[in-house]
Formats: C-alpha cells, sequence, structure tokens
C-alpha cells in the first residue's frame, strides 16, 4: 500500500522536482545537467521581453484580484439578504460558473467580445464626431482582466459567503443595540469578521490570474503574459531560462496559496 | 412617575401568526420585572419591540413617555442580554465590554474607557481577565462579560432574553442570585423574559404572566401565588389542583360548590367568593401544600372543607418535603406536599397506604370555570 503511495507522489511531483533542479543548472542544454549555477535567473531576470511580460501578468493579476474581491464581497453580501429559490438559483450559477473549463470560458469570452466589438466599433465610428479618429476597442490589456475578473468574483463569492454563513447574525443585532449605527456595525461586525476570506479570495484571485494561461492565450491579443510568453518561448525549445522561470512562478504562487490557507483556517474558537 | 417604558394596545402580526396582541404594559423605574409564559407565547417578540429590533404591527412603544415607534434600535437608550450572549468572536473582552461606549459621539477618552471597563469587569466579577479571548471563557463568564456590555452604558432599561437558559442548574441558581443583587446595585430597570417560573418568581419585583401573545395578569410574585386572576395562571406559577364544579348554596358564612365528581366542597365566605353567584361553573384550586394528609382521621381539625380517603399512588422525596401522589375514587389523582416536619410524629406515608386528606375551610381559591 504505502509503495503505490510514493509511487503517486513520485508521479505527481517529480516533474516540477525537475524543472526546479535544471533551473540551477550550469550548462545550456535543458536535458543534460552539468554542475549547478544560479545563472539563467540571471538571465531570465534581465530579459526585457521576460520583463514585459512580468509587468503585463502583475499588472493584470492586481487589477483582477482588487476588482474580483470588490466585486465578490459585494455579490456575496446581497446573495445572503435573497430569500429561497431565488437564491438557490444564484448560487448555482456561481458554483456551475467556477466549474466550467477555463477553455470554454476563453473561447465563450472571445467570441463574446469579438461580436460585441464588430457591432460597437462601426457605431461608435458613426456617432463620433467628424475629424476626430474614433476609438477601437479590440482585445488586449482590458479584456484579459475581464475575462479573469469574471471566473475569480465566483471564487471570492464562494469564499466570503462561506464565511458569511458562519456567522451569527445575533452579533449584528448585537452591535446595533450598543448604539453602532448601521455604517458602523458593518465595518465594525461583518467586514471584521469576513475580512480574512476577503484577502484568502484576493491572493487566490491574485494567484489564478498570474498563472492562467487558457484564457490569457484566447483573450489577450497582442498583450503577452508571463505564461504565454512561456509557451511561445517553448515553441523554440525548453531552455533552462524557461525552468528559472517557472520556479519563480511556482514558489511566488505557493507563498500566495499557503497565505490564503492560512488566512481560511478556523481559528480555534467555538 | 413616568413609566420608564409603556406597550399602548401592542400587536404583533407575522402574516397569519399573532406573536403579540394588544398589549398594555407600564414598567416602573428600577423594577426588576419578568416576562414569563410558555415557549411562543411573545416574549421574545415584546422584548424585541422595546429594543427596536421588530416594529409593532399596531400600537405604540414608549420609552421614558416618548413614543419610539420610529427610533432605530441603536438610537434607543436601552441595552439587551441576548440568550446566546452575542459576544464579538473577534475582539477581547476589554474590546467587547467597551464596544457600547466607543460607539458613543463624542467618544470617550481612552483614559475614561478603561476606567469603566473596568468598573464594569469588576462588578460582574471578571477583573483582571480584560485580555482575554471570547472563547477561552466558559459559559458562565460569556454571561458576565455580556452583562458587563450591556451595562456600560447605562441603558434606562436592560433586557434579558432568556440569559440564563443555557447554564446548567446550580450556575443558574448563582446567577439568579447575582442578577438581583447587580439589579439592586445599579438601580437600573430589569426586564427579564424566562419560561422558567422558579426563576421569575424567586427574582422580579413584579411578574408579567403571557399567553398566546396576550397579557394574562402582572403582579407580584406573592399576588399571583395568592390571587391568580384565572386557572392558567394559578397552574403556573407553582403547582396547583384543579377540581370543576358548581356554586350551589350561598349565604353571608359560606358557600356550597357540588363538583362535577360529586363531592360537596363548604368554603367560608371571603371577597374572593364574593365575586360568584349560585349556579355559576367555578374550578377551586387547592395548591398541595395546602393539604394536610394524616393516617388518624381524629387528628383532623374541625374547621375543614373536605375530608376524602385516598391512596398513595407515588412519593418523591424533595429534601425538606416529600411530594406525594394520591388518588381518590370521586376526585381522582391529586398532589399533596408534607413536610418533613409533620411526618416526625409519625413514619412517612408508604406507597398504597391509605391516608385521610383535608383542607381547610379558608385555604381555597375558586377561580372562573369552563364554560
Ligand atoms: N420572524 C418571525 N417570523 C414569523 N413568525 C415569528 C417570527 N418571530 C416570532 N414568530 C412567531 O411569533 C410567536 C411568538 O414568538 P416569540 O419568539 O416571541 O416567542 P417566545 O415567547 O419568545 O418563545 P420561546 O420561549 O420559545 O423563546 C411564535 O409563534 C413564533 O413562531
Ligand atoms: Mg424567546
Amino acid at each position: 500500500m504505502r509503495i503505490y503511495a510514493v509511487f503517486v507522489y513520485l508521479f505527481l511531483y517529480a516533474p516540477i522536482g525537475i524543472i526546479v533542479l535544471f533551473s540551477f543548472n550550469a550548462g545550456r542544454h535543458a536535458s543534460e545537467l552539468r554542475g549547478l549555477s544560479v545563472q539563467w535567473y540571471g538571465k531570465a531576470l534581465s530579459n526585457p521581453f521576460v520583463g514585459d511580460a512580468f509587468v503585463t501578468s502583475l499588472e493584470v493579476a492586481l487589477i483582477v484580484a482588487i476588482l474580483s474581491s470588490l466585486l465578490g464581497t459585494a455579490a456575496a453580501l446581497a446573495l445572503q439578504r435573497l430569500k429561497g429559490s431565488v437564491r438557490i438559483f444564484f448560487d448555482g450559477l456561481i458554483y456551475v460558473s467556477v466549474m466550467i473549463p477555463g477553455i470554454v470560458i476563453g473561447i465563450a469570452t472571445l467570441v463574446a467580445l469579438v461580436t460585441v466589438f464588430d457591432f460597437l466599433n462601426p457605431w461608435l465610428a458613426s456617432v463620433w464626431p467628424e475629424g476626430v479618429k474614433p476609438p477601437q476597442l479590440h482585445l488586449g490589456y482590458t479584456s484579459v482582466i475581464a475575462a479573469h475578473t469574471l471566473f475569480t468574483m465566483s471564487l471570492v463569492i464562494i469564499m466570503v459567503r462561506a464565511r458569511i454563513a458562519g456567522m451569527d447574525r445575533t452579533l449584528i443585532e448585537a452591535s446595533m443595540d450598543l448604539y453602532a449605527t448601521p455604517w458602523r456595525t458593518f465595518y465594525q461586525v461583518t467586514l471584521a469578521q469576513i475580512y480574512p476570506a476577503i484577502l484568502a479570495g484576493f491572493l487566490l484571485s491574485f494567484t489564478f490570474s498570474f498563472d492562467d494561461f487558457i484564457i490569457s492565450f484566447f483573450v489577450a491579443g497582442s498583450n503577452t503574459t508571463l505564461p504565454v510568453y512561456i509557451f511561445s518561448s517553448i515553441r523554440r525549445g525548453i531552455t533552462p531560462e524557461v525552468n528559472a522561470i517557472g520556479t519563480m512562478v511556482l514558489v511566488g504562487s505557493l507563498t500566495l496559496l499557503m497565505t490564503a490557507q492560512y488566512l481560511m483556517r478556523d481559528r480555534g474558537k467555538h | 412617575m413616568v413609566a420608564v417604558t409603556s406597550f399602548r394596545n401592542v400587536s404583533k402580526y407575522y402574516g397569519d401568526v399573532t406573536a403579540a396582541h394588544n398589549l398594555n404594559l407600564d414598567v416602573t423605574p428600577g423594577e426588576f420585572l419578568s416576562l414569563l409564559g410558555p415557549s411562543g407565547c411573545g416574549k421574545t417578540t415584546s422584548l424585541r419591540m422595546i429594543a427596536g429590533f421588530d416594529q409593532p404591527s399596531a400600537g405604540e412603544v414608549f420609552l421614558e413617555g416618548e413614543c419610539v415607534n420610529n427610533v432605530p434600535a441603536y438610537r434607543r437608550p436601552v441595552n439587551m442580554v441576548f440568550q446566546q450572549y452575542a459576544l464579538f468572536p473577534h475582539l477581547n473582552v476589554m474590546d467587547n465590554v467597551a464596544y457600547g461606549l466607543r460607539q458613543l459621539s463624542p467618544k470617550p477618552l481612552a483614559k475614561e474607557i478603561d476606567n469603566r471597563v473596568s468598573e464594569m469587569l469588576e462588578l460582574v466579577q471578571l477583573a483582571s481577565f480584560n485580555q482575554r479571548r471570547i472563547w477561552e471563557f466558559s459559559g458562565g463568564q460569556q454571561q458576565r462579560v455580556a452583562l458587563a456590555r450591556s451595562l456600560i452604558n447605562k441603558p434606562k432599561v436592560l433586557l434579558l432574553d432568556e440569559p440564563l437558559a443555557a447554564l446548567d442548574r446550580k450556575l443558574r441558581r448563582e446567577m439568579q442570585i447575582e442578577l438581583q443583587n447587580l439589579q439592586r446595585n445599579v438601580g437600573i430597570t430589569f426586564i427579564l423574559v424566562t419560561h422558567d417560573q422558579e426563576e421569575a418568581l424567586s427574582m422580579s419585583d413584579r411578574v408579567c404572566i403571557m399567553q398566546d401573545g396576550e397579557i394574562v395578569q402582572i403582579g407580584s410574585p406573592l399576588d399571583l401565588y395568592d390571587r391568580p386572576k384565572n386557572r392558567y395562571v394559578a397552574d403556573f406559577v407553582g403547582k396547583s389542583n384543579f377540581f370543576e364544579g358548581v356554586v350551589g348554596q350561598m349565604n353571608k358564612e359560606g358557600v356550597d360548590i357540588k363538583l362535577d365528581c360529586g363531592v360537596s366542597v363548604e368554603l367560608i365566605a371571603n371577597a374572593n367568593t364574593n365575586d360568584y353567584k349560585v349556579g355559576d361553573r367555578v374550578c377551586i384550586s387547592v395548591r398541595p401544600e395546602q393539604l394536610t394528609m394524616v393516617r388518624d382521621e381524629n387528628l383532623l381539625s374541625k374547621n375543614i372543607a373536605i375530608k376524602v380517603r385516598a391512596r398513595v399512588m407515588n412519593r418523591i422525596f424533595l429534601g425538606e418535603q416529600t411530594e406525594y401522589l394520591l388518588h381518590n375514587e370521586q376526585l381522582g389523582e391529586f398532589l399533596a406536599l408534607s413536610s418533613r416536619r409533620n411526618e416526625l410524629s409519625e413514619r412517612p406515608f408508604e406507597t398504597n397506604e391509605i391516608v385521610f386528606v383535608a383542607w381547610s375551610r379558608d385555604t381555597v381559591l375558586i377561580l372562573d370555570g369552563d364554560e
């Protein structure tokens, strides 16, 4: 029994281990290990394409995380107030949207955006004043952010909902009873209790957006995010530089995920 | 004196459910009032209308003479102790207790808040615990924190919704005494909701008995015990035996009541009996401790309303007293309470023993009978 478990874990983690190991390769080929060095990290960090893609990814992920935690929290609070079947219906929609494969979201968003752009661009051109260049809507930064937010918002809603459901409603009455206005009650009691979930949702959204390849690949247009860059450079052959980038992304993502996990843990109360 | 809080024809409906119907109540400043009644009779609803969490469907709620129907909960100078305490789990004890003070504008100085919190914690005997987390406390301690938190703003009325229901029996007894002392020390009006009649009777200045959303009777514990308005109150306030019957003969000295079971009871005329006339359906109420039990019929005094032979069906030792379940062919089953001191002369009665039971002519109470 034990031995199978060892194999399962080996199978799961060996490739990741190899990537990390080969990122320290002193040689220039990804397939043979020739001593250890951090030179590829230096190479990766000084590569302007990597730098640009990294900054793009970072900006997108940050905006996505901010938007989805704001919208997700607001939606979760509103959902809590709905009653009966309406609530069940919307809850269901949220779970469905999390389960839809990324490739479907990617294609669907792409089709939807292109259709809307095809319709809006001529209309914008027709209503714009003569002589001024009308704006051209196109795929890019904003469409990636929109597509990512669509998905990560649901994650935030689910996490915040779980936290609100565990909250005692009489606490809100207790706060009102002690002379706190509804607004003060909101941030002193409700927000004070659900902020770990919001923060965890923020980190999860950030990680998802930063690591996402499939959706970005479809809707990013000419803007390259880091995963899209890695994908295109792999086509030119796997170099230790790609391994170095992968390792850095891995470490960064794991740190954020573990922080999110830590925030969502149940603190020994009750 | 203006009542600290009052209800004027207050009703509350939830769809078809009547939670409160036409309540009228005046609470005297500084008194300890209990709302007593079985589950679902509208106690919590009444309390929540004073606190401002629920609005009456009809009628008016007053605080110190002013109608507060349109005043939100956070502007009403009353505080509540919730049944499950509702302490803020994300705050420590100090911050929980200080919560009410910090909402005031202008906000009191940090120094003053500290002083008041210490004062409150001392009052509930929890000094030196102020940095602790809430979930590190036992139920009884959480209860005290909740009390301190709701008293710190010196409310006009403190509302307590079954605050002791979650505690075990011994702790509950201790807290009852503590609550009473606390109320006397701070001089704040307390309105306590409970379905435990012993608790209501032992703690309050006045008890308000409720049934199906209506107030049945308000009075001091003694009033309610000695002069219950009807069978419901008599049954709720202490145990009692009830026998239905009709008023037979009546004259200046006494009243004769023919019970439905055929037994006839002779009573001395008094204020209570004067409310009824010949032919009225009545219900007589006899408290178990008003019954005398003897083995020898000759030991009974002459001034008795009734004397029957009964068989001891069961007995329960209650420490100083013993409760007997008795059976008489005509009266059916009824309860009698006998104190140990009385039994010392003889031995305690045994199950299946035949005894003589009597009650005196002036202790029996007449109530309205079933129509
Ligand atoms: N929010 C509500 N919606 C619908 N019905 C309600 C609501 N609150 C109370 N009721 C109904 O009103 C009636 C009185 O309820 P209330 O909570 O005041 O009773 P209570 O005397 O406090 O009972 P308990 O001793 O069980 O706490 C009950 O029949 C209850 O079902
Ligand atoms: Mg209740």
